[in-house]
């Protein structure tokens, strides 16, 4: 171990468990039931709009807010009783919680000075943080003198100065531009694989979720949508939610009764009028012989052109590359059959098409009772 | 190009015009008194036939020789030293347990801050109340509780001045509280939560975040606080009048006796002066003594 990155990331990361975890704010049920395992030293991001509980769930694996039920395990040991400071985690937050007085120096080594941690030990781990982050030049300043990406750089290096095996970010990036964005997406995940600690990543946006997950877990109203790569997610969503989450623009979701009536040739697997059919928009081309669908409008996007038109009453959303289609009220769309997504449009849960024989026989059982 | 300067010189009449109410008032009952106060430090207190006429140095040499005022001024600064870093600190202990989360918190912050509210006459009257000998507060616990003889607070040499000065910090200590309590709350959530990550005790919290980042508080509270120390006197007017044998006499009320009491007001200016210029100093000492420790945000 001679080389000097290997110093730093010494410990390896912990396996995380959640428990049919529970929250609650005032009779409103935050985290409703959480099961989840994170494996040791993976990347998870948790993904989902705005009030679903996926920051709530990190505050319980943090140890910042109290579980109303359910158990935490870290590393196969139940932690749920513990407070934040012996649960051996650190921790990013959105608004980074960098001390305003402190020097950048300060800021990282606080925890360091805190454990006592010797001034020899304390000076060398700075060096190599400082050195790992491109912080070097800037230990002496505040926080306030330093730019957003910098501040989000120093709110990192007191995260990782520690060695902790675990690594909670709440949104870490979502007070940056664009640009800087994208580069501390390829930088965070760089470090994370180089230093091993296990990352648990909040974010809204699916682009993060995407470009840094092992595993993205999707929550919506405080249960888990699912769970899966994002590679998974996508090209197989388990519901109707999760569908339109992953995905710019979202999967057209239309009544089968819509699409069977339009044409003959729609390349459908026979399904019965009930069921939801489910298109992704770059899923479907623009080729003679196919639907026939009404243009609404055209936006022309650069590299790509979003058509939206309506396969009888469905408004469905199509993306084709480069050139702008012919122009004229109706076009012809097509698609892969085996791009056909089917969902059940009471629960909004996922049909495989080898299900769907049985659940058109159960619908119709149903309906006749 | 005429009418454009008519117009920016109407705007310097409107512009006088409208500060010269507030600059008239500071000036004829702050600059202009403070002026003249300076200047009759130097003349003798006009009497009958006999007016003022200008003796130098003269009342300045009498202050020197004066010995109650050396009292008078041993008195005030071990006021000062008392009231101001015993009320600081109450009120910084107080706006911390208050900016937690406890039942009736509301209730609990209004009846710290219910001191300020009342007027300092008040405030002595009930304290008054509390020290009276024989069946004030203080002594039915002395008599009640621990079987302890009556006792004379205000009567005593030795106890009246921290007698008055306990009235004064209960007075001074919820309004410190309040900035306090503002200044906390602006502290972000968030921090408290990083360093509890980190594992810091509450103690190394306090010591390490809080308290630099109330330091522009704490200044401007101990400015406040040393310039009550001589300027609050309604208290020692209704209970003690500065007695026993001068044991409470404070500085400004000491100004009071000469000026409108005895009437020696060429004394009593030279003694404002002395108050003037030890209140500039010990402002301007605050601020360059504990200006660079502080951290503005």
């Amino acid at each position: 171990m001679t080389n000097k990155d290997s110093r730093l990331f010494s410990r390896s990361g912990e396996a995380i468990s959640l428990q049919n975890l529970q929250k609650g704010w005032g009779g409103v049920r935050a985290v409703d039931g959480i099961d989840l395992e994170i494996d040791a030293g993976s990347f998870t991001v948790l993904l989902g709009p705005s009030g679903c509980g996926k920051s709530t769930t990190l505050r319980l694996i943090a140890g910042l807010d109290e579980v109303d039920g359910g158990r935490i395990l870290i590393g196969g040991k139940d932690v749920t009783d513990q407070p934040a400071s012996s649960r051996d985690l650190s921790m990013v937050f959105q608004s980074y919680a960098l001390f305003p007085h402190l020097s950048v120096a300060e800021n990282i080594i606080f925890g360091l000075k805190v454990r006592r941690v010797g001034q020899a030990e304390c000076e060398q781990r700075l060096q190599m943080t400082a050195d790992l982050l491109g912080l070097s030049d800037y230990l002496d300043r505040r926080p306030s003198q330093l730019s957003g990406g910098q501040q989000q750089r120093v709110a990192l290096g007191r995260a990782i100065i520690s060695e902790r095996p675990i690594c909670l970010m709440d949104e870490p990036l979502s007070n940056l531009d664009a640009k800087l964005r994208h580069d501390m997406r390829v930088e965070l995940r760089e470090l994370q694989t180089k230093l091993g600690f296990t990352m648990v990543y909040v974010t809204h946006d699916q682009i993060e979720a995407i470009s840094m997950a092992d595993k993205v877990v999707l929550i919506n109203q405080g249960k888990i949508e699912q769970a899966a790569t994002a590679q998974e997610i996508y090209e197989r969503p388990a519901s109707i939610f999760t569908a339109k989450f992953m995905g710019t623009p979202p999967m057209n979701i239309m009544p089968a009764s819509a699409l069977l009536p339009a044409a003959a040739n729609a390349p459908l697997p026979p399904v019965s009028d009930d069921i939801l059919i489910g298109i992704r928009p770059e899923a479907i081309r623009v080729e003679d012989g196919g639907v026939k669908a009404t243009i609404r409008n055209i936006e022309y996007l650069g590299a790509d052109t979003l058509i939206d038109c309506r396969i009888g009453d469905a408004p469905c959303l199509v993306r084709v590359s480069g050139d702008i289609p012919p122009s004229g009220n109706e076009i012809s769309l097509t698609w892969p059959i085996e791009k056909v997504h089917l969902f059940d449009p009471t629960s909004g849960r996922r049909i495989d098409l080898a299900q769907e024989k049985e659940w058109a026989a159960e619908t119709a059982d149903a309906k006749q009772v | 190009m005429k009418f454009k300067r008519t117009t920016a010189q109407m705007n310097w009449i409107y512009a006088w015009l409208l500060l010269s109410p507030a600059l008239i008032m500071l000036f004829a009952f702050t600059h202009y008194p403070a002026i003249v106060t300076l200047i009759s430090s130097f003349f003798s207190t006009p009497r009958g036939k006999r007016p003022a006429k200008f003796i130098g140095l003269e009342n300045y040499q009498a202050l020197l020789n004066d010995e109650v005022f050396w009292q008078v001024i041993w008195n005030n600064l071990l006021y000062a030293l008392a009231t101001i870093p015993i009320s600081v600190a109450i009120a910084l202990v107080m706006a911390l347990w208050v900016n937690g989360k406890l039942r009736g918190l509301g209730f609990l912050r209004m009846a710290y801050f219910t001191p300020t509210v009342l007027p300092l006459i008040a405030v002595a009257n009930i304290w008054l109340f509390f020290y009276t000998p024989g069946f004030g507060l203080i002594d039915q616990i002395r008599n009640g509780l621990f079987g302890l003889p009556d006792q004379n607070l205000l009567g005593q040499s030795d106890t009246v001045l921290w007698a008055v000065m306990a009235v004064a910090i209960w007075k001074e200590a919820g309004f410190f509280m309040i900035f306090y309590l503002a200044a906390l709350q602006t502290i972000p959530p968030s921090l408290k939560e990083a360093a509890d990550i980190e594992g810091a005790s509450r103690w190394t919290f306090f010591r390490r975040i809080i308290f630099p980042l109330l330091m522009p508080t704490t200044l401007f509270v101990s400015v406040n606080a040393v310039i009550n120390a001589f300027r609050l006197v309604d208290h020692i007017f209704v209970m003690t009048g500065g007695g026993p044998d001068n044991a409470s006499t404070l500085l400004l009320f000491y100004i009071y006796e000469q000026a409108f009491k005895y009437w020696q007001t060429g004394y009593a200016a030279t003694l404002t002066v002395v108050l003037l210029a030890l209140l500039c100093v010990l402002a301007i000492g605050q601020f360059f003594f504990l200006d660079r420790k502080v951290h503005y945000r």
